[in-house]
């Protein structure tokens, strides 16, 4: 049995495209409040891990437990696949290229999976897509068009839209890494106030910082396995595996 | 000089405004027939199951390849005649009907218009940005509503210029039906060119009257595409 306050489980996934075994057996638990950072080189498998969770990725194998919902998956095949979008509806997800839908309105974007997905009527989703625009400081550009903005300020309005479904857990695609540098350190600030009111997260990130300053627990992948793993301070001044000292000693 | 063009018995003005509502008609209904042609072959050729695609591509290649007026040669002759041999086997005793111009020119003109709109949609649906279909699957929502929310609305903003061309093009294809002698704009004016033996008059007139008509649709055009493109970064 999953202890209560385990809000996200991922038991044993691998993932193979074609030939080649991008993820060979990932285990990860995330509890309430957790803020998980995902780390490894490109091509280390990190962000199909992430979409894994949310099957934008079907694995191969494996098990996915949200919130009590758990998905199966042999050969390719989850077992219950209609459970999906109410995963996914409990999932958020922010991803690298914002993604913001670009024929609605900033407004229109964060209303539109309320409205949609969980039947909220029309005038409630507004006031709490405005109080989440609020939160994340554009509430004055809500009826603009996502073009019309920067990419960081893109980026806090697909998080808007992320907290408006009210998710368990927030699952984040390299936020950052599609952001001209100077944008960066708004979105870090926002992503660090959600860490800092409780919210679960789990951040596929090239941010150093981000993983060493703010995250709960370090998962380092390496070569479609997880090399290493534990609370960031331990992880970082003393690194057990080679390839982990070699990946901070880059990156640093 | 002007009365030529009055009303009633002694000028052309009724007679030409009666074959300019024809081929406006004719137009508008084939319009919605073609989409929905198109918008069936392209997502024929896009399906996963190989005899659809099979399907949707050859009905594409046979209606681009053959010659329109050939095409509605074809629909006129060719189903009235199966409408015929269906009728004598249903009821013997029923009298032959012919299948109207105005039918025929629907759907010819709907099948050629189908088949180019399904290439403009089918390379539509494909400059679509895969995110955003992605994000709303993320979200929670159905295939269904990433089709109708995201999707749909999106693909008219890559659709739109293409299927406007589409559009004009069968305005003026409208034409051909005079040859199964539907009494559209081009027949009138042939009609009034061999009574009064005043040709310049009166083609001058058609060419007058078919080039507003492809102004006015490309105004209408320029206002949707404005409308379609709301929000979308002018490169």
């Amino acid at each position: 049995m999953t202890p209560p306050d385990i809000i996200l489980k991922a038991e044993d996934i691998h993932k193979s495209f074609g030939s080649v075994e991008v993820l060979k057996g990932i285990s990860l638990a995330a509890r309430n409040h957790d803020v998980i950072s995902i780390l490894g080189s490109s091509g280390s498998g990190k962000s199909t891990f992430l979409r894994c969770l949310n099957f934008l990725e079907t694995p191969t194998s494996g098990k996915v437990t949200v919130h009590g919902e758990e998905i199966l998956v042999k050969n390719g095949k989850p077992q219950n696949a209609r459970h999906i979008e109410a995963i996914r509806a409990r999932l958020g997800m922010v991803f690298q290229q914002f993604n913001l839908w670009t024929h609605r309105t900033v407004l229109e974007n964060v209303m539109e999976g309320p409205i949609q997905v969980k039947g909220e009527p029309k005038a409630e989703a507004r006031s709490k897509a405005e109080a989440f625009l609020k939160r994340v400081g554009l509430e004055e550009r809500m009826h603009m068009y996502p073009s019309q903005l920067s990419g960081g300020q893109q980026q806090r309005v697909a998080i808007a839209r992320a907290l408006a479904m009210e998710p368990d857990a927030i699952l984040f695609d390299e936020p950052t890494s599609a952001l001209d540098p100077e944008l960066v350190g708004e979105v870090l600030k926002v992503m660090q106030d959600l860490a800092a009111e409780g919210r679960t997260m789990i951040v596929v990130t090239h941010e150093m910082g981000f993983a060493r300053e703010v995250s709960s627990e370090v998962v380092f992948l390496h070569e479609g396995r997880i090399a290493e793993q534990g609370p960031p301070g331990e992880m970082f001044t003393n690194p057990k595996t080679e390839e982990f000292r070699r990946f901070i000693a880059k990156a640093m | 000089m002007f009365e030529l063009f009055s009303y009633g018995d002694a000028g052309w003005g009724d007679e030409i405004l009666r074959g300019l509502a024809i081929t406006v008609q004719l137009a508008i209904v084939t319009l919605p027939v073609g989409l929905f042609l198109g918008f069936l072959a392209a997502a024929a050729s896009m399906s996963r199951l190989l005899p659809l695609r099979l399907l949707g591509f050859g009905y594409t290649t046979v209606m681009r390849g053959l010659p329109e007026i050939l095409t509605l040669f074809v629909v006129y002759n060719g189903a009235g005649l199966l409408i015929n041999a269906v009728l004598q086997w249903w009821a013997p005793e029923a009298a032959p009907t012919d299948f109207s111009p105005f039918a025929a020119g629907v759907v010819a003109l709907g099948m050629v218009f189908g088949a180019f709109a399904a290439e403009v949609l089918r390379g539509a649906f494909q400059s679509l940005d895969s995110g955003q279909a992605e994000a709303g699957r993320a979200i929670g929502m159905t295939e269904r509503q990433i089709f109708l929310r995201i999707r749909l609305p999106q693909v008219w903003r890559f659709a739109l210029p293409g299927l406007g061309n589409l559009w004009i093009n069968m305005l003026k294809d409208t034409a051909l039906v005079s040859v199964i002698a539907l009494d559209d704009l081009m027949r009138m004016t042939k009609v009034a060119v061999g009574v009064t033996k005043q040709p310049f008059t009166f083609y001058l007139l058609a060419c007058l009257i078919y080039w507003a008509m492809c102004v006015l649709s490309e105004l209408v055009l320029g206002q949707m595409e404005r409308r379609a493109n709301r929000g979308i970064r002018r490169a």
